[in-house]
């Protein structure tokens, strides 16, 4: 019985196969190739896109480039009439909002990631973690309303007077209080980012293995010390790039900011005079830029935004996918 | 330590990432109740039959930029679905080395581009060339903002298919793009619609791409190659505009359109609920 078995097997390796059955298999390497061809050229596509804008960008930004050079980046004119373009303003009130954001937002979001995936008991842990995913889909023209109609009015009768009175002597917190502002800006942010660095960090915190826990609960630590030792510590690089990730929405956000921050060019030192942002100015003027010049260097300010932006998620990315199997999809 | 000090600490910690997890969805609370006081007196039926009147007479609706969103999001859905789900399929199933790695990562950092960029791009890409702002445009700018999310939960779905059942149906001598498309895909497909709702959600609220390609429009829809009214543009014009009237009916479009995007995220979250757990 199992010698036949052997010598069927044996012949049947070396039996070519009938016409008909190559054939159909010609046919249907036909069909895979195809098909593997249209797979390929739909992944290309997402490629092609981010040449395509990179070069879309570059090209329409090359007048402004050749005109201003390197003057664009540390001049902070911005006078359409007499064609005078420098984006410092811009560039400094991007960068100063988000790290005002990265302040507020960073702490809290970890804190509420380590709740979520380690210290919460297992029941509350499902409706909070959806809440969370509700308040990341808010949309950023919601929030500026809420912004220019809540926000900034508390900011002004209540917040800034009181921070003006207790921390009046640091130059940063001098100035009326006008509610619309670098800091009402930085705090609107913040709360629009929060959601999104707490549920990438809680990915972060589930792709830790749990042996790490076990090996530290077993040496008898509690589950705070656990936290410390054995979670965060092992998942530091992801948090990292989780916070980066919050960073690279906080400098392209636009329209809550554009809604708050007061949109004046200029650079101030303190924290409650208006300014503007790379982003906003871009939403302002586009529509109204006039001349070719004025169009080429709104869109110079939206390619310095990219390049920021790809700059930061990429390494965020090369972060959170460096914490084992965290390859998730972070959804918005 | 004694080891009253290191229950206290573990207490104390817990506290305090408890607040954060509270800090954190506080604001969810705050905006959801202002929407609701400021805005449900303006939501009635006019709201969603009428046109936006002149300033200073009273009613009047956002019926155009209700539609002319769901004009806006169902065209970029067709632009951008088919080539996300056939890139996550590409993703998971792709035997090469490289070019999934890059692809992947691509999506992720085109993930992040602000929409704002993209917007410029679609500017650059559609508005130039046709020398007038389109619903096209619009569209074109947010399928390339959805095109990222769908392909990375295409993938992560296609993925969760057991390779069993591939291996079974290979095994029937079924080319490989059948069982791809008769096997594979119909197995992933409550999440990957998960993840297509996802994706809709997340648009339906961009402002920023629009402001210069959609442009916004008072009246009904005119053609896709003209200027259309968005829900999120009308919201942002009537927030900025130094009439009171105006303010309530910002409220009142924020409420439906928050009302919308939430419903959406709801609906694609019961879609799947207790299949795929562990996948959000």
């Amino acid at each position: 019985m199992a010698s036949t078995a052997i010598r069927t097997g044996g012949t049947a390796g070396r039996l070519s196969l009938p016409p008909l059955v190559e054939a159909r298999a010609a046919r249907s390497n036909l069909g895979d190739r195809i098909f593997r061809t249209v797979l390929r050229l739909a992944a290309g596509a997402v490629l092609l896109l981010v040449l395509a804008l990179a070069g879309e960008m570059a090209r329409t930004a090359w007048p402004a480039m050749q005109k201003f050079g390197a003057r664009f980046l540390v001049t902070s004119t911005w006078d359409p009439v007499a064609e005078q373009f420098g984006a410092l303003p811009f560039v400094y009130g991007t960068l100063l909002s988000s790290l005002l954001a990265m302040l507020i937002a960073v702490p809290l979001g970890i804190g509420a990631a380590v709740f979520l995936a380690e210290l919460a008991p297992q029941w509350i842990r499902p409706p909070i973690a959806f809440l969370v995913e509700l308040v990341a889909a808010v949309p950023s023209v919601v929030y500026g309303l809420w912004g220019i109609f809540v926000l900034a009015p508390l900011m002004r009768t209540w917040i800034q007077p009181f921070l003006g009175s207790t921390l009046g002597f640091l130059p940063l917190f001098q100035g009326p209080p006008y509610g619309v502002g670098m800091l009402t800006a930085g705090i609107i942010l913040a709360i629009m980012v929060v959601p999104f660095i707490t549920a990438v960090s809680r990915e972060v915190l589930l792709a830790v293995p749990n042996s790490q826990r076990e090996a530290a609960l077993a040496l008898g630590a509690t589950r705070w010390e656990t936290t410390r030792l054995a979670v965060l510590r092992y998942g530091r690089s992801g948090l990292i790039g989780a916070g980066l990730l919050g960073l690279g929405r906080a400098l392209g956000e636009t329209m809550a900011v554009t809604m708050v921050i007061g949109n004046r060019p200029e650079v101030a030192i303190s924290l409650f005079a208006p300014g503007y942002t790379m982003a906003s100015v871009i939403a302002n003027e586009f529509t109204e830029a006039t001349s070719d010049l004025y169009l080429s260097a709104l869109i110079e300010v939206g390619l310095l935004l990219f390049l920021v932006t790809v700059a930061v998620n990429g390494l965020a990315r090369l972060l959170v996918w460096s914490v084992g199997g965290a390859v998730k999809v972070v959804r918005e | 330590m004694t080891a009253r000090t290191r229950r206290v600490v573990n207490r104390v910690m817990g506290g305090l990432t408890a607040l954060a997890a509270g800090l954190v969805i506080l604001p969810l609370l705050l905006i959801f109740g202002f929407l609701l006081f400021q805005g449900a007196s303006a939501v009635n039926v006019d709201f969603f039959t009428h046109l936006p009147k002149p300033v200073g007479e009273d009613g009047g609706g956002m019926a155009n930029a209700i539609i002319g969103s769901l004009i806006l999001v169902g065209l970029a859905a067709c632009l951008g679905l088919p080539i996300g789900i056939l890139g996550g399929v590409y993703l998971a199933e792709s035997r090469d080395r490289r070019m999934p790695w890059l692809v992947r990562f691509l999506a992720d950092v085109l993930n992040g581009v602000p929409s704002i960029v993209i917007g410029i791009f679609a500017y650059a890409l559609v508005v130039l060339p046709m020398r007038r702002f389109s619903a096209l445009a619009g569209a074109v700018a947010l399928a390339v903002i959805m095109l990222p999310i769908v392909v990375r939960t295409s993938e992560e779905l296609v993925r969760l298919v057991p390779s069993s059942l591939r291996e079974a149906a290979l095994a029937l001598g079924i080319p490989e793009w059948k069982v791809i498309l008769r096997v594979v895909l119909p197995t992933a497909r409550a999440g990957i619609i998960t993840g297509v709702m996802v994706a809709v959600a997340r648009v339906a609220g961009e402002t920023a791409p629009l402001l210069f390609t959609a442009f916004g429009n008072r009246f009904w829809h005119q053609g896709l190659d003209q200027p259309i009214a968005a829900l999120p543009l009308q919201i942002f014009a009537y927030a900025i505009a130094p009439y009171d009237d105006w303010h309530r009916q910002a409220w009142a479009g924020a409420l439906v359109l928050i009302g919308m995007v939430f419903i959406v995220s709801l609906a694609a979250r019961v879609a799947t609920r207790g299949r795929f757990s562990g996948v959000r």
